[in-house]
């Protein structure tokens, strides 16, 4: 039979044009598929992948022979008795929890201040507003590679000013003892994060129609009331995702913390994140790593399940599109 | 009117303050990298002996790594446009049973820690022989900028008004060619916003560097300031330097898209 007449056989057929259509849709739907095609498999082989296998590695006896033999034995819950027992989880999960807290606060408090600043109309405001984005821009090893040095105590320049100015008496010994280490590390990320707090406050602030204002003016209401009647309400869903999103960025810093401190002095600014590197990358026990750092996913997927359904308005307005 | 007009001066004036201690630290990078041999102890506030001495120092040391870091970055993001590109246009504008499921999934991948893929990447990459490779270092440090980079040129995308999509329809262009020829003209602007930024994100990765390469052969820049850290050292000038041009990006970037950064920053954010 001849091509010609099989199709001619195809298209008289009944449901023919059924087939056909169904087909003509499969190989619509594929095409669409092609440009998404190398997104899906990279997120897969970058992000799924590595979870997937992390999780797997902590339930392993993965060494560094491990590496070349690939031969790892599982071992149940092993390493997570380990990293649980090791006497530090306990310091490592507290400052966690006090570096996390901490920076949140600061970068909130002191962003939601400027961007409120800003907020005023001066001239000059959008370019210095622009310039103040630097440190966020900036790579996270140099901003830190700055502050540790400017927090030496011997000839460091912060502790020059502090005993020149008479506000302290002795030279603070920020990354050396072991119990300000840590509240060096939560200032410098607090400086690294006020930018991003602020663009995102101060444009939620946008939002907020100047006709509220200027009815809360005419009613007589100061700056501190018109504050808290008025802005406060209106931009807790911006301040609810800036928390949310804060807490899982923060919680998973690790590149501050290694060029600062290390994590040190001893574990004194050790995090999950660090403790995780310090673990796989330091000691080589791959398995008691990756449990470590599946503890911080496990946390930070509890923020994220919050953050998607806060999020949930975002979805709609794709699918109706 | 005069009143309010040197009123909003003086604000001016308090902003440029606060702008002054906030930029401290960056004031006191690049002031440290101007003064020739300073040992910590002996910076001045100001560079009044000017000298380039510790640029010297800088260039000499750090060529190979400057290089490596353009490379790296460089790569990453050609990877980061050629994947992010298309995948921005399907999932504006086509209706998929799975965008929402995708959109979901690409803000989850930016809540994962790095370290956890950094780990996995390592032992991966040893058993397939990327590491210590240009290659390695390109596709893991593209991870920093492809989800992001989705989210911003999808949002830039979902603007173009449908009508103009609609006429290359009817003049017969398929969709590969509709993107090349129309959607990609139009959103310029958003691609090359991602663009610089996954530059830089690439660029400024530490991490990735740290744990993918196991020499010096392939170090990138922000490798080699961790490598100099770790050393108790006097003498910073030649280490600011460093620190100076590994910003520079940074600072260009500020200066050729101010107007997209913040809107950078708050994608995936609050839209």
């Amino acid at each position: 039979m001849t091509e010609l007449a099989r199709r001619a056989r195809v298209e008289t057929s009944p449901g023919a044009a059924r087939n056909s259509r169904r087909r003509a849709r499969w190989s619509e739907r594929v095409a669409k598929w092609m440009f998404i095609a190398p997104a899906v498999i990279y997120l897969v082989v970058f992000f799924a992948y590595p979870i997937v296998k992390n999780g797997l590695t902590s339930f392993q006896n993965y060494t560094t022979s491990s590496l070349y033999t690939g031969k790892a034995p599982f071992n149940g819950f092993q390493n997570y008795r380990h990293i649980f027992h090791s006497g530090i989880f306990g310091k490592i999960a507290l400052n966690t929890a006090l570096f996390t807290i901490g920076s949140m606060v600061g970068q909130f408090v002191i962003g939601l201040g400027l961007a409120v600043f800003f907020s005023r109309r001066f001239p000059l405001n959008g370019l210095i507003r622009s310039v103040i984005l630097l440190p966020w821009l900036l790579p996270l090893v140099v901003s830190s590679t700055v502050w540790r040095w400017m927090l030496d105590q011997d000839n460091g320049v912060l502790n020059n000013v502090l005993v020149n100015s008479g506000l302290t008496t002795t030279r603070v010994p920020w990354l050396t003892s072991t119990t300000v280490a840590l509240i060096s590390v939560i200032l410098v990320n607090i400086w690294i994060g006020i930018p991003f707090n602020m663009v995102i406050l101060y444009s939620g602030l946008q939002d907020i129609p100047t006709d509220l204002y200027e009815a809360a003016k005419i009613d007589g209401a100061n700056g501190l009331r018109t504050f808290w009647h008025i802005t406060w309400p209106l931009l807790r869903p911006v301040v609810g995702v800036v928390v949310i999103l804060g807490f899982i960025y923060t919680a998973k810093v690790i590149d501050i913390i290694l060029v600062v401190t290390g994590g040190g002095p001893v574990d004194a600014s050790e995090t999950l994140a660090v403790g995780s590197y310090n673990l796989s990358f330091k000691t080589f026990l791959f398995g008691q790593g990756a449990a470590m750092g599946n503890v911080l996913i496990l946390i930070s997927l509890v923020f994220a399940a919050i953050y998607l359904r806060m999020n949930r308005g975002t979805f709609s307005e794709t699918d109706t599109r | 009117m005069r009143r309010s007009q040197k009123r909003s001066w003086i604000t001016t004036v308090i902003a440029l303050a606060i702008l002054a201690v906030f930029l401290f630290p960056v004031y006191w990078m690049v002031n440290a990298s101007l003064q020739s041999g300073v040992t910590a102890a002996h910076t001045t506030w100001f560079p009044f002996h000017l000298s380039f001495s510790s640029y010297r120092l800088a260039f000499h040391s750090e060529k190979k790594d400057v290089l490596t870091s353009l490379i790296v970055a460089s790569g990453a993001t050609i990877v980061e446009i050629l994947i992010a590109t298309p995948a921005a246009y399907a999932l504006s504008r086509f209706r998929l049973p799975s965008t929402r499921l995708l959109i979901m999934g690409i803000l989850v991948t930016q809540m994962i820690p790095g370290i956890v893929i950094a780990n996995a990447l390592y032992r991966t990459y040893t058993s397939i022989h990327l590491l210590n490779s240009y290659l390695g270092l390109m596709l893991a440090d593209a991870s920093l900028g492809i989800p992001f980079s989705i989210l911003l040129v999808r949002s830039f995308m979902a603007g173009i008004p449908t009508e103009i999509l609609e006429a290359a329809r009817v003049d017969g262009a398929g969709r590969l060619k509709t993107l090349l020829a129309i959607v990609v003209p139009v959103s310029k602007n958003g691609i090359v916003t991602a663009a610089l930024f996954s530059f830089l994100f690439a660029w400024s990765d530490l991490l990735f560097a740290l744990t993918l390469t196991t020499s010096t052969k392939i170090q990138p820049i922000t490798l080699g300031i961790y490598q100099f850290v770790g050393v108790d050292r006097q003498i910073w000038g030649p280490v600011m330097a460093t620190a100076v041009i590994a910003s520079l990006p940074a600072v260009v970037l500020l200066l050729l898209a101010q107007r997209f950064i913040a809107s950078g920053v708050t994608v995936g954010a609050v839209k």
